[in-house]
Formats: structure tokens, sequence, C-alpha cells
């Protein structure tokens, strides 16, 4: 009797744990996103679409999706871990198994806008991307830029890659709590908001989102950790958002959820 | 009530030039009033008081708290109820200095005023220093290295430091007293104007107003990028609350009390705050219109956007019909701290900025969290408050036992408004 108890408890544990384990081998690529990264959903959505982005995975041509960027891209020497390597992946999860999805980074470590700007021009005839993300205004408030030549200069920028034929979504600062005493990050956080209502295009944003962690207590983003853990994670969610953010302003339908 | 505008501004500026001091400057009947001696404004201490604790809040990085200060609720936030009050105390107490003593000494009291708010302000950006090359020495999250690039500037401080001293580099919130000692030593000049024609004066700021927004005037500041507050436009909130001082506001009282002024007060509240809650509940943008949204964006703070100033007017023409000069609470001794900070604005402004570095610093070091933040910015205010009934100790206890007291006339702490 005891052995029959025994053994059924076995095979249920067994039973229950098999799909479990399944999951965990598909972990790089099929992991559920884990709970701190949610969001409220107004952070994730946009009302201005992505019609480039949208059109080219209803034609099944290849997504290409470039991020221009600075330090904050990526994490030193864990590049795999950054947040557009964390979009890529994520989005190849979430589009059938027949559309590919290339993720390629442009940083431009130290730039201003304006000096991120006037590259793009030379940038778009190498690449020709469906999707530019740029990610910018770090650099600028650190050095206490003017907001009105930002807002042109960012202007300027995504007018540029638009004629270059591509979909651009903006992204904005970090919320860096120990820093905040020395950087005035709201002339740029405004300014960002101004330029992507202005031009109908998605802002995706970072800052706000970073600070719903914080606040929250998902993340201790006041940590003095030097390890690159904190930056792991917090990369993760935010890829994971990202995917989310483009797949949702590009009105795209999710591809047969296998769970 | 009136003023007596009669007299030709020309000879009392050339009597007050030709024997600047010692002259009864009264007798000419002068171009501007003054309330009697010794009246002193508690509505004024109040919302200075305020308008520092405002400031200290708004400084510590967001909480609960923050959802009471009033740049949630619309347009304008403390700083402009903090320039303007300076304005109107500035004037009131120099004014009086330079009807009664004459050009020259108001001005040398003037100016040794503006040294009290240098000191000040270098007093701070040492206490920034030390903050800001701590955090460099001790935070190395790799999450933030492009975020570290603040600490630049560390690696030439002899550029840096000579460049604070010259009020050109001013970090993150420290760009209030910088604005108000140039507003201060242009004081000299605005009163004189004023003595001579009130109004004038006041249109000559509006004047260069329009002229700093048409032509983009500003202050440049360093390593690049120019004054977060920009004097040129700030000036019209000084002007007016100097020009409100002298006499404007009793001028004023009939527009003041009128219905239609004061229901196009609520009107404008009521459209910035709708506007206010859209930055925070985007949902709403929706139902704003696309054609308005342009024209309003961006509310411009460092140049002093007509919607901020109007913002703050409106709000002050409440206050004013709402909360008239003898209301008893004004003695309540729940609102006596407030008036108490209010009082001694310069020391309890840099008191702020210090807490505010410090709560961050603890925020930071020690822990954080909801409870820890609620504690540190309530024993801040308490701190400020402790530290102006000190102050008021001093004032009337301590330094009364020594040599004969100053007269009211050259009291800085009345003009105070660091």
């Amino acid at each position: 009797m005891k052995a029959k108890v025994l053994l059924s408890l076995i095979l249920l544990y067994g039973g229950l744990t098999a799909p479990v384990a399944r999951a965990d081998d598909a972990a790089p690529t099929a992991s559920p996103a884990p709970a701190s990264c949610e969001l409220p959903a107004y952070l994730l959505t946009s009302e201005s679409p992505l019609p480039k982005v949208a059109a080219a995975v209803k034609a099944g041509r290849p997504l290409e999706i470039l991020v221009i960027g600075s330090r904050s891209t990526t994490i030193p020497s864990s590049e795999n871990s950054s947040y557009p390597a964390r979009m890529e992946a994520i989005l190849k999860e979430k589009l059938p198994p027949s559309e590919e999805v290339h993720v390629s980074v442009e940083i431009q470590s130290k730039r201003t806008a304006e000096e991120a700007a006037s590259t793009f021009v030379k940038l778009m005839e190498a690449k020709t991307p469906t999707l530019v993300i740029w990610q910018t205004g770090t650099v600028d408030a650190i050095r206490a830029i003017d907001p009105d030549e930002f807002r042109s200069a960012v202007t300027e920028g995504v007018a540029a890659l638009q004629n270059a034929g591509a979909d651009v979504v903006l992204m904005n600062l970090q919320y860096s709590p120990r820093t905040e005493t020395m950087i005035s990050a709201q002339p740029f956080l405004d300014n960002m908001r101004v330029v992507a209502q202005e031009h109908g295009i998605p802002l995706f944003d970072r800052f706000a989102i970073m600070r719903q962690w914080n606040d929250q207590g998902q993340f201790d983003l006041f940590s003095p950790s030097r390890g690159p853990e904190l930056a792991k994670q917090v990369h993760d969610c935010l890829g994971r958002a990202l995917a989310r953010f483009v797949f949702d302003a590009a009105r795209l339908e999710p591809a047969q959820q296998q769970n | 009530m009136t003023i007596a505008d009669q007299v030709t501004g020309s000879t009392i500026a050339g009597a007050a030039e030709a024997k600047p001091a010692g002259t009864k400057p009264r007798a000419a009947a002068p171009a501007i009033t003054l309330p009697a001696i010794g009246e002193r404004e508690l509505r004024l201490d109040l919302f200075r008081g305020l308008a520092l604790w405002l400031i200290f809040i708004d400084h510590l990085p967001a909480s609960l708290l923050t959802w009471f200060t009033i740049r949630n609720y619309g347009f304008s936030d403390a700083t402009e109820i903090f320039i303007f009050i300076s304005g109107y105390t500035a004037a009131f107490v120099y004014g009086r200095a330079m009807l009664e003593s004459g050009v020259v000494i108001a001005t040398a009291r003037i100016l040794r005023r503006v040294w009290q708010i240098y000191v000040a302000h270098v007093f701070l950006f040492t206490i920034f220093l030390a903050e800001i090359s701590y955090v460099a020495t001790r935070f190395e999250n790799p999450l933030y290295t492009e975020e570290m690039g603040i600490m630049d500037f560390l690696k030439q401080p002899d550029v840096t430091i000579v460049q604070a001293l010259l009020l050109r580099f001013r970090p993150v919130n420290m760009d209030v007293l910088p604005l108000y000692i140039v507003l201060m030593l242009a004081l000299p000049l605005i009163l004189w104007s004023m003595k001579w024609r009130p109004d004038v004066t006041l249109g000559l700021s509006v004047v260069l107003y329009a002229v700093t927004w048409e032509y983009d005037l500003y202050l440049s500041a360093y390593p690049n990028g120019f004054w977060a507050f920009n004097p040129f436009a700030w000036q019209l909130l000084f002007v007016f609350g100097a020009w409100c001082a002298l006499g404007g506001a009793r001028r004023m009282s009939r527009i003041l009390s009128s219905r239609v002024t004061m229901w196009m007060a609520i009107a404008y509240l009521a459209a910035s705050f709708y506007v206010t809650l859209t930055w925070y509940v985007p949902q709403l943008s929706q139902f704003t219109p696309k054609l308005i949204e342009q024209w309003m964006y961006p509310i411009n703070k460092t140049d002093l956007d007509v919607l901020r100033f109007t913002h703050f007017l409106a709000l002050a023409a409440l206050t004013v019909r709402f909360l008239p000069r003898d209301w008893p609470g004004l003695k309540s001794p729940w609102l006596r701290p407030l008036i108490l900070c209010g009082q001694h604005s310069l020391e309890i402004f840099c008191l702020g900025v210090f807490l505010a570095f410090a709560g961050h610093f603890i925020l930071a070091e020690v822990s954080g969290g909801a409870a820890m933040h609620a504690l540190i910015s309530l024993s801040g205010v308490l701190i400020m408050w402790g530290v102006a009934w000190v102050i008021s100790w001093y004032k009337r206890v301590a330094d009364k036992s020594g040599a004969k007291t100053k007269n009211a006339v050259g009291n800085a702490d009345l003009a105070g408004g660091g």
C-alpha cells in the first residue's frame, strides 16, 4: 500500500516536473517574462504606428532593426545581455519562425544628438533598416545643451532617418537616481516627447519605465554594486518591453502561441 | 490710494543724483508710495516660507510628498512665488532706504546683500563638490557608466572652480541663487527708475522680456549651454514684484477684486490643471486638440514662459482675493513655522538646498523606500523650522543684548529672499 502511494507520488512528481524541465531547456529562447518586468500598459503602447515594420512582416521580408545608441545601449563586457540583443531574441519568439529578424547596433559614444544626427545620411546609406530605434539625450543632458538646440537636432535626425525610408522609434534617457542631483533630465525628456508627437512617431519612455521599476522596488537602481548582474536584469526587462512596444506599435499579430 | 505721479521724473531723479545722501527726497513727493513702517506683510512671509518648503521637496527625488507641490497642478511652481516675493520685499526694504537715505546708501546696502548671497552660493557649491566627488569614487554600477560622464569636470578642478566663482558653472538645483544675485545687482537701477516712473519701469521690463524672447538673449554657462533661469526673462517677475510693493498692488486692487478677474483666474487655473493632468494620465491627451498642443509646447521654464507667468498671476490674484491681509489665521501657531522660515529666506533656502543634497545622500547610501523618504522630507522641514527659530532668537535676544540694534530700514532679513 505504502509503496503504491509512493510510486504514484513519484509518478505525479515526474509528470509535473517534466514539462517544467522542458521549458527550462528552452529558456534562452522561450522564457516567460519575469515578474519584475511588469509595467502598466500605457508605458508599452503607442498611438503612433510603424507602417513599414508592419508591411515588412506582412510581406514576409526580413525585419532589419538598427539601434542607434550610446554607452547605455550596452553593458560593458556582456554585449549579449544588452537590451538590443534581448529585444532581438524576444521578437524572434513573438514572430512566426519564418520571419527573419536582425538587430544591429550603432554606438555613438559621447555624442550629442546633433553630432549623432550628422552621421545619419551616411549611416542609412550603408544599412537600410526597416526600423531605427534612436536612443539619445543622455550626452546632451550631461553637457547641458540648450534644449531648443537639442529639439531641433532630434527633429533633423528623425527627418533624416524617415527620409531614408525607415520607421523611427525614439528612446529617451535612463532613469538614474544616483545622478539625479547632477543631471537635469527633464527638459530633454520633454523635448523628445514633443518631437515624437510632432512627427507622429512612437516614443519608448525608458526613463518612466525604469523609474516605475525603481519605485515599485523591482530594481534598486541606487545600488552601487560593481557587478554586471543588475545591469543584465534591467537590460533584459528593457529588451522585453521594447520588443512588446515595437510589436504593439506595428500592430503585429502574435505567432501561434506555443504556451 | 493713488500715487503722486504728477511730479516730473527728471527733477526727482536729478535731485537724488545731485544730493545722493542726506537728502529728504520725501519732501519732493516721490512717485512711489510705501506702506507705513513696521507693518509687516505676514502673507509674504507665509508664502515665501511655503515656497521654500516646496523647493526643498521638489529637490528631493520624487515621492508621495511631491504630489503636494504646486508644480503638479499647473504650469508655474515655487520658483515663481519665490522670485516674485523676493522682488516685492527687496523693493519694499531698499525702496524705503532709497527714499530715506538716498541712492548711494541704498545701493551700498543692496551690494552688501548681494555679497551675502554670493558667499552662500559658493558655500553650497563646496558641499555639492564634496557630494559629487564622493559619488564619483564610490559608485561604479555598470548600468550607469554613461551617466558617470557628469564627473568629467572633476578632471579639471582649476577651471571648474573658477567658472563656479564666476557663476558660469552651476550644478543642477543651484540655479536660483545666481539668478537672484543678478536680479539684486540690477535692483539699484530698478529702484532708481521706479522712483522716477514705476509704470515706465514695468513697461521697460516687459520690453526686455519680449526682446529676450524675440532675439533669444541669454547668459552662457560653463562648459556649454546657458543659464537654466534666464535673468533677462525672469526679471519680469522680480520687477513686477517690486512694482507691486511700491504701490502697484494698491492701484490694482479694483482689478483684483472684480468678479471677472476671479473667474478668469479660476478658468485659467482649471485649464492648466487639466493640461498638467495629461502629463500624468497620457490617455487624456487625446482629448486635447493637436493645434493647441503644438502652440502650447514646450512650456519653457528657462525663459519664464508666458503660460507660467500668467499661471502665477492667476494664483496670486486668487490668493490676494481670498486671503485678506488681516486674516486671523496668519497669527495662528500652526502657520508660525512657515512664516518663520519665510522671514529668514536666504538662510533657509541655502539650508533647503543642503538638506536636499543630504537627503539624497541618505536615500542612496543608507536606505531607500517610501518610509525613509517621508521621514527625510519631514525631518528636513522640521530642521528648516528649527533653524529659522534659532535665527530669529539670535535677532531677538542674542544680538539685542549687544550694541544698539540696527534700525528697521537696514534689516536685511526683511529684504531677504535668498
